[in-house]
């Protein structure tokens, strides 16, 4: 297969809302059946003992530690971005996680926080979570992240857009907020729960990808169904192949519902076994989360001493 | 740093293999009349499993005899509701001891675990579960207002799935109301003998199953027996045929489910991951020991750049080894003889000037291995495009329109299953009209129910096993 | 015979039937066919293995055609055999009487009775994938449905008494699901199946779905049984029981599906719908179900 670049290869398809409808109908399409049979069947490996040590330790790197509620305050903050630091303080080898994912006016309080600690700072933008606000607001809501610290901009689609068929708007928004944002790393949530089929996954991960993005994220936890694993399946298939087209590796946020050390090991699997072994690093794969990492540490515990663990000896923040 | 997959054995203490086994006759283990014990090996490891028993004529004979009996005396004049009660509590024997067969199932045939535990141990629960059902409703089948027993069936099964084949024997000729002698291939013996056990503590009538261990010559014996009213085999099409020959003139009923040439045609169109799939799920499930294999790969041509670039980047993630590691995708080779005949025609395909390529993964040193393996180039002239291999290895052929697919796809003396893919709705159903094969899986492969019938055109054999259908076989 | 009138009658030349021509053995070979006392009634077609070569190659030919029809197109065709043999039925008469040495009053209700199969088996073309077919509910996201097709090409020895009732009740069930056939008539009373042969040749249905030898089953039976491009054959008419067995044999060296003789066959009785499901292969297609 040949490389194109992917400016060439957006720039031929992406001229025009009909060439761009065009081009993602024209992608092959996706059983439904096949799809979660192939997921359900990766999720039968049986990752054990020198493995399994790994696949908990690379799972706490690529957690972006996240709090996305009504309720947070800077004090809760504070707490999070201690816990991303230093997610057990009684174990000095235990790695700090990829990020902390915060709502944007509570950037300020993080980047102070994180300062100097490698932690990446990401912040959810463009009128999460349903992206239903101006563009105007969008960009001005991304910019604000980004000048009070922010180096990961996770932002939402306009799913309303994009089931209506106007991939051009959608694609257009993402440039957008991509511009806005800079240097900062673009996640964009194709919230897989409302595009409801598999075809629209693998279309909107196209659109994400020819439009900019450097990850494609799952969801924004708010909507079931949060991340599944036949839609990440889906997603990791489209990066993949990206890659085969364009030269150009994209990365992959999972995100939502996940809650246990033994799900987030599936998800390493299906990444290793669908894009492979690249994309097994902090700066390709992520999983957003907030409990999932206690259990992460439990499971993690349980490997070094040899006996289960409990939740009282894992803080919670 | 690579993630690694530590190696992940099931427990292989959960099962207690003897050192040697007789032959199950009249409800009980006996020693062989006229027989030579012949040994069981793990083909993972080339170690003896257990010695076993050959059933020489007169061991058939009592074997036959104890069946009629029980026939007579107590399986055929009881009420279809209390053999559905029997066929039920095997049932539930089967999936309460399901770990401890799908272990001794991949010790003794090579299978992995992943398979034997997922698919075969499911699958014979769901056999006997949905036969069990059947047997007091017969009159309700459509096959005629009185339906009526045979009589004994013999019935010989062959070493792929030796538990999956026994329950689609022995689960509608029992519910039928007829009794069974069955003999499983010499290779895997240790499932079906298992499985007498079971007809043990479930308190079945002696003589209504028998369990007659032995090679082609017991085999032979059993389905010439005078006394047999029944025939049921599965197997190659040349035992088949010579099956076929011997009991002409006679008045058993025969089923035959013999092999396959099964082509998998891929139109461009496809929803190509999953098509990726199940081309690996059709050639590569049970190491490719699967009458109904998807051995032929038929690519339009207009889509096979891409088609065998992602099959190839598949088949390498596939995992050889150990039967028993919960992580492997391919197991064992069943015997030396089979992976000989793999060896041969394999040499043949590139000796005829097909081009081999072969997935890169680690082989074990002991034991019977065979890496996946695909020949591009092949035509239909090609002797790998026309003899069953029953191996891991996929002939891959072109074609440009849906015509010429179903023209190659039907140019063979087989006719037991087919693949089509393609998204769309209209080409499936035509090219399902005129694939010639008993099973058509469209946009998906290798797929088993209990209630869906199974069984081939021309010389994949005759008969159906398997739903409503799968009754006629057993029924007068 | 010189008719009453005294004017001399014009005679029928029995030739075989084969793609839906009239061509004689190509052995160029004929066998006289007697009437039940013994008295010359015609000279009949003795066909060799070549010609069931050729009524293979015919009937092969038909084959996807004839199974592609749709069920109601074929039986109206059935129907339309009927309503020709009809119109026929005094001819049939007649030549059962010659044949069998009946008197007319007990051969019609022979001939009535193969009006009738005809009928009957007319009306199986469109309900037997409903009776025989059905969906099977699979424990998945999977459609899933069991239908009956033709097996391909049948060869039918007919039976040797009952010239007409029971070559129909042979060769109706075999063709109606879509089957073409290669039938040896009756080798004593061969002229009912070429005179059927005239009424299938005019009843719209196509040349070669139905082809028919005349001679010694004996001679050619084993060539149709070894046949490797026959699919099936039902052997009602081989009343030799060696004969049936080496037939039986010959049959399996392709795994053909086979009827085996009946010791007595009743043509009379409710045929039921064995001889159908007899010759239909089940295909079962999965599909996945999802969105």
């Amino acid at each position: 297969m040949t490389a194109t670049a992917p400016d060439t290869l957006a720039d031929g398809i992406a001229g025009s809302e009909a060439s761009l409808r065009k081009f993602l109908h024209g992608l092959p399409g996706v059983d439904q059946v096949g799809a979660d049979q192939r997921a359900a069947m990766l999720a039968t490996r049986s990752i054990k003992t020198t493995a399994k040590e790994w696949a908990l330790d690379l799972a706490i790197r690529m957690v972006d530690l996240t709090t996305l509620e009504g309720q947070d305050t800077p004090g809760k903050i504070r707490a999070l971005a201690a816990k991303a630091k230093r997610p057990d303080p009684d174990d000095p080898t235990c790695p700090s996680v990829a990020a902390l994912c915060v709502y944007p006016h509570l950037v300020p309080v993080a980047a102070a926080e994180l300062k100097g600690s490698g932690v990446h700072l990401a912040s959810v933008a463009t009128g999460f979570p349903s992206g239903q606000v101006p563009l105007d607001v969008k960009i001005a809501d991304t910019k604000a992240a980004v000048t009070a610290g922010a180096d990961e901009i996770d932002m939402v689609i306009d799913r309303g857009a994009f089931l209506s068929g106007r991939y051009l708007e959608v694609q257009e928004q993402i440039q957008a907020v991509k511009q806005a944002a800079g240097a900062a790393h673009l996640k964009v949530i194709l919230e897989t729960g409302e595009l409801a089929t598999y075809d629209n996954v693998r279309r909107a991960s196209w659109l994400a990808m020819l439009a900019g993005a450097d990850v494609i994220k799952t969801s924004t936890g708010k909507v079931q169904p949060a991340a599944t694993l036949p839609v990440t399946l889906i997603m990791l298939e489209a990066v993949r192949d990206f890659r085969d087209q364009t030269g150009r590796q994209i990365g992959v946020k999972t995100a939502g519902g996940i809650r246990a050390a033994k799900d987030a090991i599936r998800y390493l699997v299906l990444a290793k076994e669908t894009a492979g072994e690249d994309w097994l690093d902090p700066d390709w794969f992520r999983f957003g989360a907030s409990t999932l990492l206690n259990d992460l540490l439990m499971q993690r515990a349980k490997m070094r001493t040899g006996r289960y663990s409990g939740p009282d000896y894992f803080t919670l923040d | 740093m690579a993630f690694e997959y530590a190696p992940a054995p099931e427990s292989a203490s959960i099962v207690d293999i003897r050192a040697s086994y007789g032959l199950f006759i009249n409800g009980e283990f006996v020693d062989s009349a006229d027989g030579s014990p012949f040994k069981t090996v793990n083909p993972a490891s080339e170690q003896v499993l257990a010695e076993i028993a050959e059933a020489g004529p007169t061991d058939v004979d009592r074997a036959v005899a104890a069946a009629r009996a029980a026939y007579q005396k107590t399986w055929g004049p009881m009420p279809g509701a209390e053999r559905a009660k029997y066929l039920y509590r095997i049932a539930r024997i089967i999936q309460e001891r399901s770990r401890e067969l799908a272990v001794l199932e991949s010790i003794d045939n090579g299978k992995p675990i992943r398979e034997s535990r997922d698919v075969d141990l499911p699958l014979v629960a769901a056999h006997f579960f949905y036969y069990a059902g059947w047997a007091d409703k017969l009159e309700y089948a459509g096959l005629g207002p009185q339906p009526r027993p045979l009589g004994v069936a013999a019935q010989v099964i062959p070493w792929n799935f030796p538990l999956l084949m026994l329950a689609w024997k022995i689960a509608p000729a029992l519910a039928c109301g007829n009794t069974v002698v069955l003999k499983p291939a010499e290779t895997t013996p240790l499932s079906a003998l298992a499985f007498a056990e079971i007809c043990q503590q479930a308190d079945l009538p002696p003589g209504v199953v028998n369990i007659v261990t032995g090679a082609g010559a017991t085999g032979q014996a059993l389905v010439e027996h005078q006394d047999v009213d029944k025939v049921a085999f599965t197997g190659s099409t040349d035992v088949g045929r010579a099956i076929a020959r011997s009991v002409a003139g006679s008045r058993k009923k025969v089923t035959l489910e013999l092999g396959g040439k099964a082509a998998n045609v891929v139109f461009d169109d496809a929803a190509l991951d999953q098509a990726v799939e199940g081309i690996v799920n059709g050639i590569f499930f049970n190491q490719g020991h699967v009458c109904c294999a998807g051995s032929r790969l038929l690519v339009q041509e207009s889509g096979y750049d891409e088609l065998l670039a992602k099959l190839k980047r598949r088949m390498s993630l596939l995992r050889v080894g150990d039967p028993l590691d919960k992580n492997t995708d391919i197991g064992a080779i069943n015997s030396s003889a089979q992976l000989e005949r793999i060896r041969t025609l394999s040499q043949i395909g590139e000796s005829e000037g097909a081009a081999r390529w072969t997935a890169p993964c680690p082989l074990p040193e002991r034991g019977y291995w065979f890496a996946p393996t695909l020949f591009t180039g092949v035509s239909q002239a090609h002797r790998i495009a026309r003899e069953e291999i029953f191996g891991p290895v996929l002939s891959v052929l072109t074609f440009r329109t849906p015509a010429e697919a179903v023209e190659k796809a039907n140019n063979t003396p087989y006719g037991l299953s087919a693949g089509v893919w393609t998204e769309k709705g209209s080409r499936i159903l035509w090219m399902a009209d005129r694939l010639r094969a008993g099973v058509i899986w469209a946009n998906t492969f290798n797929k088993f129910d209990p209630t869906s019938p199974f069984g081939g055109y021309k010389e994949s054999g005759y008969g159906r096993e398997g739903g409503r259908h799968g009754l006629e076989a057993y029924l007068a | 015979m010189p008719d009453a009138g005294g004017r001399l009658a014009v005679r029928k030349t029995y030739k075989l039937y084969v793609g839906g021509a009239f061509p004689r053995s190509e052995s160029g070979r004929s066998y006289e066919v007697t009437d039940a006392k013994g008295r010359f009634l015609a000279n009949a077609a003795l066909a060799s293995r070549k010609d069931v070569r050729d009524a293979v190659v015919a009937a092969r030919k038909a084959f996807p055609g004839w199974a592609g029809r749709t069920a109601y197109n074929r039986g109206q065709i059935l129907y339309r055999i009927a309503e020709m043999l009809e119109g026929r039925r005094d001819q049939f008469v007649s030549e059962i009487s010659a044949a069998e040495g009946l008197s007319a009053r007990k051969a019609e209700p022979y001939v009535d009775a193969a009006i009738d199969r005809w009928v009957w088996y007319a009306g199986w073309a469109d309900k037997i994938a409903q009776v025989h077919g059905n969906a099977n509910p699979v424990a998945g996201p999977f459609f899933n449905l069991s239908s009956p097709e033709p097996t391909g090409v049948v060869g039918i020895v007919a039976p040797q008494k009952g010239p007409l009732l029971g070559l129909v009740s042979v060769l109706a069930p075999a063709i109606v699901t879509g089957n073409t056939a290669v039938v040896l008539a009756s080798e004593q009373h061969p002229l009912p199946a070429i005179t059927l042969a005239e009424v299938l040749a005019t009843s719209d249905l196509p040349g070669g779905v139905v082809n028919v030898l005349t001679g010694r089953p004996a001679e050619t039976a084993p060539w149709l049984a070894s046949h490797m491009d026959v699919n099936a054959i039902d052997l009602a008419g081989v009343d030799n029981p060696a004969l049936a067995a080496d037939l039986e044999r010959a049959a399996a060296e392709n795994l053909k599906r086979v009827i085996r003789p009946a010791p007595t066959p009743d043509w009379r009785a409710d045929p039921g719908a064995g001889r159908l499901t007899a010759f239909l292969e089940t295909k079962t297609v999965w599909h996945p179900k999802g969105a």
